[in-house]
């Protein structure tokens, strides 16, 4: 038994750089790792609500109709399930922290509108998806009028 | 004789991190006698089994506690993995045993110096607080999160720590030994350390077996309890495994304890960093548990044994799911080491159980 084990480590403080940072004059230093904040690009999503089915504190809201996507900034536990299973990888976690508010605010974030080339490659795309339903349809039709027509005859 | 009086003690208090009542009969500064009352916190958590399906329960048993987070994730998915029979990938085994170590490291460096606060010694309770931030640096780097890491579900783990990261973990943690290595010298010892811990709270062998105390606390009294020694998941890896054990069973002697596990994580981290395979890191999980299957059990927190007990129904939600924390457990052995203390030693008694009451009442 002893004294002053810790003099050596208190002279060593002394002398060396403080282990704390002068928050907030010096910025936060974050790791590329860090789960701050659920962001979404709303040009790649798709509001295909898998991110909605998958929240485990259902802090997001997806409104297909109303092309929006909703996140409740209060809700989100930053587990990072969202951003895991985006089959589009359109939404991505910030390290930095959502900023401190006044109010209980959702964001909302809103399809954005579209440009006249972007109008008509999406209307051409519709167009083609239709017309290559359509055929798949008549040709399953004469698929079962085949089919029916064989049982006919039998 | 003195006349007998009764001295409510918590829920709050300055050395309680967490809400426990202890109503104190007092006769001339000694503690007769020590009537325990928890239930301030209690939130529902076993019963959200119902209403959550067992993928996303694992972000809720994460929050049953700050401190063993992780612990409770790993015991919960291993829970669930012995139900539904999946076998998880080497790697994956390897990792939660990191992790769980360096929580291990970390609750226990918050402890000491919680205990060195509770004696007076801030320049100590400093230090150590110091070094415990590497280890949440290491969990930030690693998982994203210093407290909360998300980084365990059913089937494996969610995130990989590549080679190169966890050489980098074992530089940290080379360079934390040395510094703790002074730590330790002034804990075990320094004059002043072991005249306020020597002989306060003394629980003997034969009581710890009794009250069937866990964790540092019953090894602290020269029980040799430790699930880590089994060899469940990465454990098994490992060359030898003996737990630290001390035999004087006072305050010292838990101190003693907690404070050479520390080392004796840090030594389980290198080896398994030095035998990671080279596996995937999780399997696929789909279907339910059958109805009526059952499944228990344990792991090593830094306090103790957690009991952890499921039942599955067919559907993905579970029937029932069970916990027992360490601490519950252990508020036995500290009434115990209470009666007949002095009024002044009733904070340190109590603080050197390390409670955790947030897992108790979950």
């Amino acid at each position: 038994m002893g004294s002053f084990h810790l003099t050596k480590m208190s002279f060593k403080n002394l002398f060396s750089k403080p282990a704390t940072k002068l928050y907030p004059i010096e910025p936060p230093v974050y790791t590329p790792m860090t789960k701050g904040r659920v962001v979404v690009d709303m040009k790649e999503c798709t509001l295909c609500s898998v991110c909605e089915k998958k929240c485990p504190s259902s802090a997001i809201t997806v409104d297909k109709p109303g092309e929006t996507w909703t996140l409740n900034p209060f809700a989100c536990v930053q587990c990072y399930a969202c951003v895991r299973v985006c089959p589009k990888d359109c939404l991505t976690m910030l390290a930095d922290y959502t900023p401190s508010a006044t109010k209980k605010s959702l964001v909302i974030e809103k399809k954005p509108e579209l440009t006249p080339e972007e109008k008509a490659a999406k209307e051409a795309k519709d167009k083609e998806k239709a017309e290559r339903v359509a055929a798949a349809m008549a040709k399953k039709a004469a698929k079962d009028a085949a089919a029916k027509a064989a049982d006919d005859t039998k | 004789m003195g006349k007998r009086t009764v001295i409510p003690f918590g829920p709050q208090h300055p050395v309680l991190p967490e809400p426990i009542h202890l109503d104190l009969v007092i006769e001339d500064e000694k503690v007769i006698e020590a009537i325990p009352q928890i239930g301030f916190i209690h939130r529902g958590l076993e019963k959200l089994v119902e209403t959550r399906d067992y993928q996303t329960y694992v972000n809720i048993t994460e929050r049953i506690c700050g401190i063993c987070s992780f612990g409770h994730s790993l015991g919960f998915s291993q829970t669930i993995e012995i139900l539904m029979g999946i076998e998880i990938p080497k790697r994956a085994e390897f990792l939660r045993v990191i992790w769980h170590e360096l929580s291990r490291i970390h609750s226990h460096l918050l402890w000491l110096g919680l205990l060195a606060d509770a004696f007076g010694y801030e320049n100590l309770f400093m230090q150590c607080w110091r070094l415990r931030e590497r280890v949440l640096n290491i969990f930030e780097q690693t998982t994203g999160g210093r407290v909360i890491l998300s980084a365990c579900n059913v089937g494996g783990v969610l995130q990989d720590i590549s080679d190169e990261d966890l050489r980098g973990i074992v530089q940290i943690l080379d360079g934390l030994r040395d510094e703790y290595g002074d730590l330790l010298d002034t804990f075990l010892y320094d004059r002043s350390v072991e005249s306020r811990l020597g002989g306060v709270g003394y629980l003997s062998k034969q009581q710890a077996e009794e009250f069937a105390i866990v964790g540092p606390f019953a090894r602290a009294s020269g029980v040799i309890e430790d699930v880590r020694m089994f060899g469940h998941g990465g454990y098994g890896a490992l060359e030898d495994f003996e737990p630290v054990i001390s035999t004087r069973g006072d305050g010292y002697a838990r101190c003693e304890v907690r404070a050479l596990e520390v080392l004796q994580s840090i030594d389980i981290i290198k080896e398994l960093v030095g035998k990671m395979p080279d596996t995937p890191i999780s399997v696929a999980v789909k279907g339910s548990p059958e109805a009526g299957s059952r499944s228990a059990s344990r792991v090593e927190q830094p306090r103790g044994e957690c009991y952890y007990y499921s039942r599955g129904n067919g559907t993905k939600f579970l029937d029932r799911f069970r916990i027992r924390t360490p601490t519950a457990q252990n508020v036995a052995g500290m009434v115990a080491t209470l009666q007949g203390c002095d009024l002044a030693d009733v904070p340190l008694n109590v603080l050197t159980i390390d409670p955790c009451i947030s897992c108790t009442e979950r």
